[in-house]
């Protein structure tokens, strides 16, 4: 118990490092485009492939349930609302933490295992500012755009599903999502996945800056960035959708 | 034409004392341990300018602890560091990057960025410390720290494609690219054949010569502290046990000192 509280202390002091130097030093735009840019690149195909997925199965299975209760029509705005309110950010930040945490935690492990973070200190070159501020910005930034990506990917999975079996029209379909989702839900869910990117980012990059151990360590830092991240990803969501419902 | 490196360097901290004009590295009771295991007891030694320094010692006696405080990596326990003037256990963050810019480290496995060419590993410092952007001029830099080391045509190579030797030759280079006014050699021929061994030896020389640099080699090879040192200090159990010249330790009753040259 002792040592999860110093190492939930030691993750504050690394956020709150990461805050100061965010507003303090010089701001690396170079970089944090570059990383936004791997951010995207690394886990769009995946995101929009599970999406697409989880729209049709989500639909498919909701149907028979409607339908016994003559309900069906509410398909579309049932979908929306669960996408964009809670399946679309969990989806994403789900697999950016498989995706990046492992990324983020095994490089940074690995260069500090090798002394590259070592070395860019005595060269003066300010690692932290380089390394993790840019990381936790790229995933802040980038996982609402991602999410907002697997919303629209999802949605269209469950209109292919609607489609297929009762012949909805695409203008109707997304009317009635147009409808149902309102400006809090999209929001409250891209604040959301914010959150998530920030919590990604953070415990990713303190998994790896903070890596020991040669090799194993290494392992261990991507191994604990993942698990790390998914568990804040579920906290943060719970807590999230206690907060956004006072303004429901 | 002044190095943008050397004009960076012309705000110097308080020197200590006008007597230790000669003297560019202090170091007095130095303690450092890890947990229960004490690593540094009571190190005492002095780097003068021009002056390639070689410190000998089995593995484990704490050599690269001893360089690695002295530039702010570690933390040392009591004792005191003076580098250039500069107290390195009392420096805020602004004053230690400022004593980093004239202190080269070349590190055991090299530590490039693998993830840049050997160009953008050279032009990394200079970019991101002296805020150099003119490409003509981060070539020529580059191409002229290249060609030092002997590896001009290795410019556009990632770190992957080359060989140990390669490597070494090529971190030398992206510290030399600063114009330190001192350098660390972290065992710089482990893991080397003798040739490539002897060609690194030759190099630190070089560079002590055309830098005009001083040097802290730390090494646990004897021929690359005959090669390389001006002095020798024999660190074991975690205090400097003796020094002198090569011939001079090579002359010692100590059996400790005396196995590195009998082996």
């Amino acid at each position: 118990m002792r040592k999860f509280l110093l190492e939930i202390a030691a993750v504050a002091r690394f956020a709150g490092t990461t805050f100061r130097t965010m507003f303090t030093l010089s701001f690396e735009f170079r970089e944090i485009l570059r990383q936004c840019f791997f951010v995207g690149y690394r886990s769009a195909f995946l995101i929009g492939f599970t999406s697409f997925i989880a729209g049709i199965v989500f639909t498919k299975q909701s149907r028979p349930s409607l339908s016994s209760f003559g309900a069906e029509s509410w398909l579309p705005s049932l979908v929306s609302q669960a996408v964009v309110r809670s399946l679309g950010p969990l989806i994403t930040g789900l697999i950016c933490a498989g995706k990046l945490g492992s990324n983020i935690g095994a490089e940074l492990g690995s260069m500090r295992v090798s002394e590259q973070i070592d070395a860019m200190e005595v060269s003066g070159t300010r690692p932290f500012s380089y390394l993790v501020v840019t990381r936790v910005l790229a995933t802040m930034l980038m996982l609402p755009i991602l999410v907002v990506y697997a919303d629209m990917i999802a949605l269209m999975g469950s209109f292919f599903m609607t489609a297929s079996i009762n012949d909805s029209s695409f203008e109707l379909f997304f009317s009635e999502v147009s409808v149902s989702v309102t400006y809090l839900d999209i929001f409250s869910s891209l604040i959301k996945s914010a959150i998530f990117g920030l919590a990604i980012g953070l415990v990713s990059c303190y998994a790896g800056y903070n890596t020991s151990g040669g090799t194993t360590g290494v392992g261990k830092a991507a191994n604990t960035a993942v698990v790390a991240s998914m568990i804040t990803i579920f906290v943060v969501d719970l807590v999230t959708l206690q907060f956004i419902n006072l303004f429901r | 034409m002044v190095h943008p490196a050397q004009q960076q360097h012309t705000r110097q901290a308080p020197k200590t004392s006008g007597s230790d004009r000669d003297r560019v590295v202090h170091i007095e009771h130095l303690k450092k341990s890890f947990g229960e295991r004490t690593i540094l007891n009571d190190v005492n030694l002095d780097l003068y300018q021009n002056e390639n320094l070689v410190i000998l010692g089995r593995s484990g006696t704490g050599k690269s602890v001893l360089i690695k405080c002295m530039v702010g990596l570690i933390p040392y326990d009591s004792g005191s560091i003076n580098v250039l003037g500069y107290d390195v256990g009392h420096l805020d963050a602004k004053t230690l990057n400022e004593l980093r810019l004239q202190v080269g480290f070349s590190f055991q496995g090299s530590a490039l960025y693998d993830s840049m060419t050997v160009r953008e590993n050279l032009e990394f410092p200079l970019r991101r410390n002296l805020g150099m952007n003119d490409q003509k001029q981060l070539n020529d830099l580059v191409h002229e720290a290249l060609d030092n080391v002997g590896l001009a045509k290795a410019a556009d190579q990632m770190p992957a494609e080359l060989s140990g030797g390669m490597k070494k030759r090529i971190g030398i280079a992206r510290t030399l690219i600063l114009k330190p006014k001192i350098m660390l050699y972290d065992e710089p021929t482990a893991g080397l054949d003798p040739i490539t061994s002897r060609e690194i030896n030759e190099l630190i020389k070089e560079v002590r010569d055309k830098y005009n640099t001083s040097s802290i080699v730390i090494t646990h090879d004897i021929s690359c502290a005959r090669e390389t040192g001006d002095r020798i200090v024999a660190l074991v159990n975690g205090y400097n046990k003796q020094e002198g010249t090569f011939d001079e330790l090579k002359q010692t009753d100590d059996p400790e000192i005396r196995a590195f040259f009998t082996y």
